[in-house]
Protein backbone atom coordinates (compact mmCIF):
# COMPACT_ATOMS: atom_id res chain seq x y z
CA UNK A 1 0.00 0.00 0.00
CA UNK A 2 2.45 1.88 0.98
CA UNK A 3 3.76 2.47 -2.92
CA UNK A 4 0.98 3.56 -4.04
CA UNK A 5 0.27 6.32 -1.38
CA UNK A 6 4.17 7.25 -2.48
CA UNK A 7 3.31 8.28 -5.62
CA UNK A 8 0.37 10.37 -5.02
CA UNK A 9 2.63 12.72 -2.81
CA UNK A 10 4.37 15.74 -4.04
CA UNK A 11 3.82 19.43 -4.85
CA UNK A 12 2.74 20.71 -8.09
CA UNK A 13 6.07 21.11 -10.04
CA UNK A 14 6.86 24.84 -10.46
CA UNK A 15 6.14 25.73 -13.97
CA UNK A 16 9.17 26.59 -16.16
CA UNK A 17 9.57 30.50 -17.14
CA UNK A 18 12.32 29.98 -19.01
CA UNK A 19 10.55 30.56 -22.34
CA UNK A 20 8.79 34.08 -21.11
CA UNK A 21 11.68 35.88 -22.78
CA UNK A 22 11.40 34.33 -25.85
CA UNK A 23 7.18 35.23 -25.81
CA UNK A 24 7.94 38.70 -24.95
CA UNK A 25 10.48 38.94 -27.40
CA UNK A 26 8.02 37.69 -29.96
CA UNK A 27 5.57 40.65 -28.86
CA UNK A 28 8.44 42.65 -28.87
CA UNK A 29 9.44 42.13 -32.60
CA UNK A 30 6.13 42.59 -33.84
CA UNK A 31 5.08 46.02 -32.15
CA UNK A 32 8.51 47.21 -33.33
CA UNK A 33 7.91 45.93 -36.89
CA UNK A 34 4.69 47.62 -36.73
CA UNK A 35 5.04 50.72 -35.60
CA UNK A 36 5.07 54.01 -37.62
CA UNK A 37 6.77 56.57 -35.73
CA UNK A 38 4.87 59.88 -35.13
CA UNK A 39 7.00 62.58 -37.04
CA UNK A 40 5.14 65.40 -36.01
CA UNK A 41 3.66 66.20 -32.71
CA UNK A 42 0.29 67.48 -33.41
CA UNK A 43 -0.57 71.23 -32.03
CA UNK A 44 -3.66 71.25 -33.14
CA UNK A 45 -7.08 69.15 -32.50
CA UNK A 46 -7.13 66.78 -34.60
CA UNK A 47 -10.56 64.44 -34.83
CA UNK A 48 -11.02 63.43 -37.77
CA UNK A 49 -14.35 63.18 -40.38
CA UNK A 50 -15.77 60.14 -40.86
CA UNK A 51 -16.44 58.07 -44.25
CA UNK A 52 -16.87 54.76 -46.03
CA UNK A 53 -15.89 55.12 -49.16
CA UNK A 54 -12.20 55.45 -48.54
CA UNK A 55 -9.45 54.64 -50.27
CA UNK A 56 -6.20 53.43 -49.16
CA UNK A 57 -3.29 55.84 -49.44
CA UNK A 58 -0.22 53.62 -51.25
CA UNK A 59 3.40 54.39 -50.43
CA UNK A 60 3.71 56.51 -47.31
CA UNK A 61 7.13 58.15 -48.63
CA UNK A 62 4.75 60.25 -51.53
CA UNK A 63 2.76 62.04 -49.00
CA UNK A 64 2.71 65.50 -47.83
CA UNK A 65 0.87 65.58 -44.65
CA UNK A 66 -1.52 69.34 -43.84
CA UNK A 67 -2.86 69.58 -40.51
CA UNK A 68 -5.22 72.13 -39.61
CA UNK A 69 -7.46 72.63 -36.62
CA UNK A 70 -8.18 74.60 -33.69
CA UNK A 71 -5.06 74.98 -31.61
CA UNK A 72 -5.04 72.16 -28.44
CA UNK A 73 -5.75 73.58 -24.85
CA UNK A 74 -1.95 74.21 -23.79
CA UNK A 75 -1.48 76.33 -27.07
CA UNK A 76 -5.07 78.51 -27.14
CA UNK A 77 -3.37 81.28 -24.93
CA UNK A 78 -1.00 82.01 -26.97
CA UNK A 79 -2.60 81.15 -30.04
CA UNK A 80 -6.23 81.56 -29.44
CA UNK A 81 -9.15 79.22 -30.45
CA UNK A 82 -9.23 80.09 -34.46
CA UNK A 83 -8.63 77.34 -36.32
CA UNK A 84 -4.92 77.32 -37.71
CA UNK A 85 -2.77 75.49 -40.41
CA UNK A 86 -0.10 73.14 -39.02
CA UNK A 87 3.30 72.25 -41.08
CA UNK A 88 5.59 69.58 -39.78
CA UNK A 89 6.45 70.72 -35.93
CA UNK A 90 4.97 74.29 -36.02
CA UNK A 91 2.42 76.49 -36.94
CA UNK A 92 2.01 78.27 -40.05
CA UNK A 93 0.00 80.88 -42.51
CA UNK A 94 -1.79 79.81 -45.07
CA UNK A 95 1.01 81.37 -47.70
CA UNK A 96 3.68 79.34 -45.99
CA UNK A 97 1.77 76.13 -48.24
CA UNK A 98 3.46 77.16 -51.20
CA UNK A 99 6.86 77.04 -49.93
CA UNK A 100 6.06 73.52 -48.30
CA UNK A 101 5.20 71.96 -50.65
CA UNK A 102 7.96 73.42 -53.01
CA UNK A 103 10.71 71.88 -50.43
CA UNK A 104 8.78 68.62 -50.08
CA UNK A 105 8.64 68.35 -53.77
CA UNK A 106 12.46 68.98 -53.96
CA UNK A 107 13.79 66.47 -51.08
CA UNK A 108 11.95 63.71 -53.20
CA UNK A 109 13.99 62.16 -56.02
CA UNK A 110 12.64 63.36 -60.01
CA UNK A 111 10.91 60.50 -61.35
CA UNK A 112 8.30 60.61 -58.34
CA UNK A 113 7.92 64.31 -58.06
CA UNK A 114 4.50 64.58 -59.83
CA UNK A 115 3.58 61.71 -57.50
CA UNK A 116 3.39 63.03 -54.27
CA UNK A 117 -0.14 63.28 -52.68
CA UNK A 118 -0.93 65.73 -49.91
CA UNK A 119 -2.81 64.50 -47.45
CA UNK A 120 -5.40 67.12 -45.53
CA UNK A 121 -6.27 65.91 -41.83
CA UNK A 122 -8.45 68.48 -40.78
CA UNK A 123 -10.64 68.56 -37.86
CA UNK A 124 -13.92 68.14 -38.66
CA UNK A 125 -15.26 71.31 -36.87
CA UNK A 126 -12.58 73.29 -39.37
CA UNK A 127 -14.98 76.17 -41.53
CA UNK A 128 -14.57 75.30 -45.29
CA UNK A 129 -13.41 78.75 -45.59
CA UNK A 130 -10.26 77.78 -44.09
CA UNK A 131 -9.94 74.66 -46.42
CA UNK A 132 -10.88 76.26 -49.26
CA UNK A 133 -7.87 78.31 -48.93
CA UNK A 134 -5.88 75.85 -48.11
CA UNK A 135 -7.29 73.86 -51.68
CA UNK A 136 -6.51 77.26 -53.52
CA UNK A 137 -2.93 76.84 -52.58
CA UNK A 138 -2.34 73.63 -53.51
CA UNK A 139 -3.71 74.56 -56.90
CA UNK A 140 -1.13 77.53 -57.15
CA UNK A 141 1.45 75.02 -55.88
CA UNK A 142 0.23 72.78 -58.96
CA UNK A 143 -0.13 70.17 -56.55
CA UNK A 144 -3.20 68.37 -57.64
CA UNK A 145 -3.54 64.82 -55.77
CA UNK A 146 -4.98 65.62 -52.98
CA UNK A 147 -6.71 63.22 -50.27
CA UNK A 148 -9.51 63.98 -47.83
CA UNK A 149 -7.66 61.85 -45.01
CA UNK A 150 -10.93 60.66 -42.86
CA UNK A 151 -11.66 57.70 -39.92
CA UNK A 152 -13.36 54.97 -41.25
CA UNK A 153 -17.17 54.70 -39.99
CA UNK A 154 -20.41 55.62 -41.41
CA UNK A 155 -20.71 59.36 -42.62
CA UNK A 156 -23.99 60.62 -40.84
CA UNK A 157 -21.79 60.42 -37.65
CA UNK A 158 -20.29 63.88 -38.83
CA UNK A 159 -23.80 65.67 -38.59
CA UNK A 160 -24.10 65.92 -34.38
CA UNK B 1 46.29 23.54 -14.62
CA UNK B 2 42.54 23.11 -14.43
CA UNK B 3 40.36 24.29 -16.92
CA UNK B 4 38.59 27.13 -15.48
CA UNK B 5 34.54 27.36 -16.62
CA UNK B 6 33.13 30.50 -17.58
CA UNK B 7 30.68 31.69 -15.16
CA UNK B 8 27.14 30.96 -16.76
CA UNK B 9 25.48 34.08 -17.41
CA UNK B 10 22.36 35.16 -15.37
CA UNK B 11 19.01 35.28 -18.15
CA UNK B 12 16.79 35.94 -15.36
CA UNK B 13 16.75 39.60 -15.76
CA UNK B 14 15.72 38.83 -19.45
CA UNK B 15 12.12 38.95 -19.60
CA UNK B 16 12.33 42.24 -17.41
CA UNK B 17 14.10 43.78 -20.15
CA UNK B 18 11.98 42.98 -23.00
CA UNK B 19 8.89 44.12 -21.38
CA UNK B 20 10.74 46.98 -20.28
CA UNK B 21 11.07 47.66 -24.36
CA UNK B 22 7.67 45.97 -25.37
CA UNK B 23 6.24 48.56 -23.05
CA UNK B 24 7.66 51.38 -24.76
CA UNK B 25 6.65 50.20 -27.97
CA UNK B 26 3.20 49.46 -26.90
CA UNK B 27 2.76 53.19 -26.10
CA UNK B 28 4.63 54.76 -28.78
CA UNK B 29 2.23 52.92 -31.10
CA UNK B 30 0.10 54.51 -33.35
CA UNK B 31 -1.85 52.74 -35.73
CA UNK B 32 -2.02 55.18 -38.43
CA UNK B 33 -5.44 56.48 -40.47
CA UNK B 34 -3.95 56.87 -43.89
CA UNK B 35 -6.93 56.42 -45.25
CA UNK B 36 -9.45 58.46 -47.03
CA UNK B 37 -11.48 60.02 -50.15
CA UNK B 38 -9.39 60.51 -52.69
CA UNK B 39 -10.01 63.53 -55.25
CA UNK B 40 -8.23 66.02 -58.05
CA UNK B 41 -7.90 69.59 -58.10
CA UNK B 42 -8.65 71.46 -61.09
CA UNK B 43 -5.26 73.55 -62.21
CA UNK B 44 -5.82 77.39 -61.89
CA UNK B 45 -6.86 79.34 -64.97
CA UNK B 46 -4.86 81.86 -66.57
CA UNK B 47 -6.71 83.86 -68.30
CA UNK B 48 -10.91 83.18 -67.51
CA UNK B 49 -12.15 81.55 -70.47
CA UNK B 50 -16.10 80.94 -71.33
CA UNK B 51 -16.71 77.58 -69.88
CA UNK B 52 -18.27 75.46 -72.45
CA UNK B 53 -22.03 75.18 -72.65
CA UNK B 54 -23.25 72.54 -70.60
CA UNK B 55 -26.86 72.06 -70.65
CA UNK B 56 -28.91 73.18 -67.30
CA UNK B 57 -30.30 69.34 -66.89
CA UNK B 58 -27.00 67.94 -67.17
CA UNK B 59 -26.65 69.61 -63.94
CA UNK B 60 -26.49 68.41 -60.56
CA UNK B 61 -26.38 71.08 -58.02
CA UNK B 62 -25.40 70.09 -54.47
CA UNK B 63 -25.21 73.15 -52.07
CA UNK B 64 -24.31 73.17 -48.02
CA UNK B 65 -25.18 76.52 -46.22
CA UNK B 66 -23.54 77.97 -43.66
CA UNK B 67 -25.79 76.69 -40.94
CA UNK B 68 -24.73 72.72 -41.83
CA UNK B 69 -28.37 72.81 -44.86
CA UNK B 70 -28.06 70.44 -47.70
CA UNK B 71 -29.72 71.81 -50.77
CA UNK B 72 -30.13 69.97 -54.24
CA UNK B 73 -31.02 72.03 -56.68
CA UNK B 74 -32.40 74.43 -54.42
CA UNK B 75 -34.90 71.74 -52.33
CA UNK B 76 -34.04 70.79 -48.91
CA UNK B 77 -32.76 67.34 -48.73
CA UNK B 78 -31.96 64.82 -46.03
CA UNK B 79 -28.17 63.67 -46.32
CA UNK B 80 -29.57 60.01 -46.31
CA UNK B 81 -32.03 60.80 -49.70
CA UNK B 82 -28.23 62.40 -51.07
CA UNK B 83 -26.64 59.27 -52.83
CA UNK B 84 -30.60 57.66 -53.84
CA UNK B 85 -30.73 60.69 -55.67
CA UNK B 86 -27.27 61.30 -57.03
CA UNK B 87 -27.61 57.87 -58.69
CA UNK B 88 -30.57 58.44 -60.41
CA UNK B 89 -29.27 61.50 -61.95
CA UNK B 90 -26.27 60.02 -62.92
CA UNK B 91 -28.01 56.89 -64.43
CA UNK B 92 -31.02 58.52 -65.52
CA UNK B 93 -29.91 58.14 -69.27
CA UNK B 94 -32.34 60.50 -71.17
CA UNK B 95 -30.42 61.57 -73.94
CA UNK B 96 -31.60 60.88 -77.61
CA UNK B 97 -29.77 59.76 -80.84
CA UNK B 98 -26.11 59.53 -80.28
CA UNK B 99 -26.38 60.93 -76.66
CA UNK B 100 -28.13 57.77 -75.66
CA UNK B 101 -27.03 55.56 -73.08
CA UNK B 102 -26.88 51.96 -73.68
CA UNK B 103 -26.04 50.82 -70.54
CA UNK B 104 -28.20 52.86 -67.96
CA UNK B 105 -30.88 51.76 -65.85
CA UNK B 106 -32.31 54.87 -65.18
CA UNK B 107 -35.72 56.34 -65.60
CA UNK B 108 -34.92 58.12 -68.89
CA UNK B 109 -36.57 61.41 -67.56
CA UNK B 110 -35.67 64.12 -70.25
CA UNK B 111 -35.84 66.76 -67.60
CA UNK B 112 -32.48 65.16 -65.75
CA UNK B 113 -29.23 63.67 -67.17
CA UNK B 114 -28.39 63.12 -71.10
CA UNK B 115 -25.92 60.57 -70.40
CA UNK B 116 -23.33 59.63 -67.28
CA UNK B 117 -20.32 61.17 -69.52
CA UNK B 118 -21.87 64.61 -69.67
CA UNK B 119 -23.35 65.08 -66.23
CA UNK B 120 -21.70 66.82 -63.78
CA UNK B 121 -22.36 67.63 -60.23
CA UNK B 122 -21.74 70.60 -59.25
CA UNK B 123 -20.58 71.01 -55.10
CA UNK B 124 -21.02 74.38 -54.12
CA UNK B 125 -20.53 75.30 -50.18
CA UNK B 126 -20.36 78.25 -47.84
CA UNK B 127 -17.26 79.54 -45.99
CA UNK B 128 -19.47 78.73 -42.75
CA UNK B 129 -19.62 75.06 -43.78
CA UNK B 130 -18.00 73.02 -41.38
CA UNK B 131 -15.83 70.30 -42.71
CA UNK B 132 -16.95 67.35 -41.35
CA UNK B 133 -20.65 67.77 -43.09
CA UNK B 134 -18.57 68.95 -46.59
CA UNK B 135 -16.91 65.26 -46.19
CA UNK B 136 -20.13 63.86 -45.33
CA UNK B 137 -21.86 65.04 -48.44
CA UNK B 138 -18.18 64.09 -50.53
CA UNK B 139 -18.66 60.83 -49.42
CA UNK B 140 -22.37 59.98 -50.18
CA UNK B 141 -21.44 61.12 -54.01
CA UNK B 142 -18.48 59.31 -54.40
CA UNK B 143 -20.31 55.94 -53.21
CA UNK B 144 -22.97 57.48 -55.90
CA UNK B 145 -20.06 56.76 -58.86
CA UNK B 146 -19.00 54.13 -56.77
CA UNK B 147 -22.15 51.70 -56.93
CA UNK B 148 -22.87 52.65 -60.42
CA UNK B 149 -18.88 51.89 -61.34
CA UNK B 150 -19.35 48.46 -59.52
CA UNK B 151 -23.11 47.89 -60.85
CA UNK B 152 -21.05 48.13 -64.41
CA UNK B 153 -18.19 46.40 -63.41
CA UNK B 154 -20.03 43.18 -62.28
CA UNK B 155 -22.20 43.67 -65.32
CA UNK B 156 -19.49 43.84 -68.09
CA UNK B 157 -16.17 41.87 -66.18
CA UNK B 158 -17.96 39.95 -63.41
CA UNK B 159 -15.82 41.27 -60.21
CA UNK B 160 -16.59 44.81 -58.66
CA UNK B 161 -14.99 47.91 -59.28
CA UNK B 162 -13.40 48.32 -56.18
CA UNK B 163 -12.15 44.99 -56.53
CA UNK B 164 -10.65 45.37 -59.71
CA UNK B 165 -8.93 48.56 -58.25
CA UNK B 166 -7.62 46.82 -54.74
CA UNK B 167 -5.87 44.13 -57.25
CA UNK B 168 -4.48 46.82 -58.91
CA UNK B 169 -2.65 48.23 -56.10
CA UNK B 170 -1.60 45.03 -54.83
CA UNK B 171 1.86 44.02 -55.35
CA UNK B 172 0.78 40.38 -55.00
CA UNK B 173 -1.99 40.74 -57.89
CA UNK B 174 -1.04 37.74 -60.31
CA UNK B 175 -3.19 38.17 -63.09
CA UNK B 176 -2.99 40.34 -66.13
CA UNK B 177 -2.24 43.77 -64.97
CA UNK B 178 -2.34 45.32 -68.45
CA UNK B 179 -5.78 43.85 -68.90
CA UNK B 180 -6.84 45.30 -65.19
CA UNK B 181 -6.08 48.86 -66.17
CA UNK B 182 -7.70 48.69 -69.28
CA UNK B 183 -10.64 47.17 -67.40
CA UNK B 184 -10.48 49.86 -64.77
CA UNK B 185 -10.79 52.79 -67.82
CA UNK B 186 -13.45 51.37 -69.65
CA UNK B 187 -15.61 51.74 -65.78
CA UNK B 188 -14.03 54.87 -65.50
CA UNK B 189 -14.90 56.44 -69.03
CA UNK B 190 -18.72 55.18 -68.19
CA UNK B 191 -19.00 56.88 -65.20
CA UNK B 192 -16.27 59.68 -64.99
CA UNK B 193 -16.28 61.37 -61.91
CA UNK B 194 -17.41 64.48 -62.82
CA UNK B 195 -17.31 66.69 -59.71
CA UNK B 196 -16.90 70.57 -60.11
CA UNK B 197 -16.63 72.42 -56.67
CA UNK B 198 -16.83 76.27 -56.95
CA UNK B 199 -15.42 78.42 -54.89
CA UNK B 200 -17.27 79.10 -51.85
CA UNK B 201 -19.50 82.35 -51.67
CA UNK B 202 -18.55 85.18 -49.05
CA UNK B 203 -21.38 85.56 -46.47
CA UNK B 204 -23.74 88.52 -46.99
Amino acid sequence: MSKFKKKKSGDLPAISTASLPDIVFMLLFFFMVATVMRDTTLMIENELPYADQVEKLQKKDLIMYIYAGKPSERYQGQFGTESRVQLNDKFANISDIQQFILEERESKREELQDKLTTALKIDEETNMGMVSDIKYELRRAEAYRVNYTTKTGEASQNLK
Amino acid sequence: MAKRSAPEVNAGSMADIAFLLLIFFLVTTTIETDKGLNSKLPPIEEEPQDPPPVKQKNIFLVLINGGNQLFVEDDKMELVDLREEAIAFLDNGGGQGKETCEYCQGANDPESSDNPVKAIISLQNDRETDYGMYIAVRNELTAAYNFLRNREAERLFGTSFSKMEEDFNSPDYDGNKAQLEENIKVIREMFPMKLSEAEPKKRN
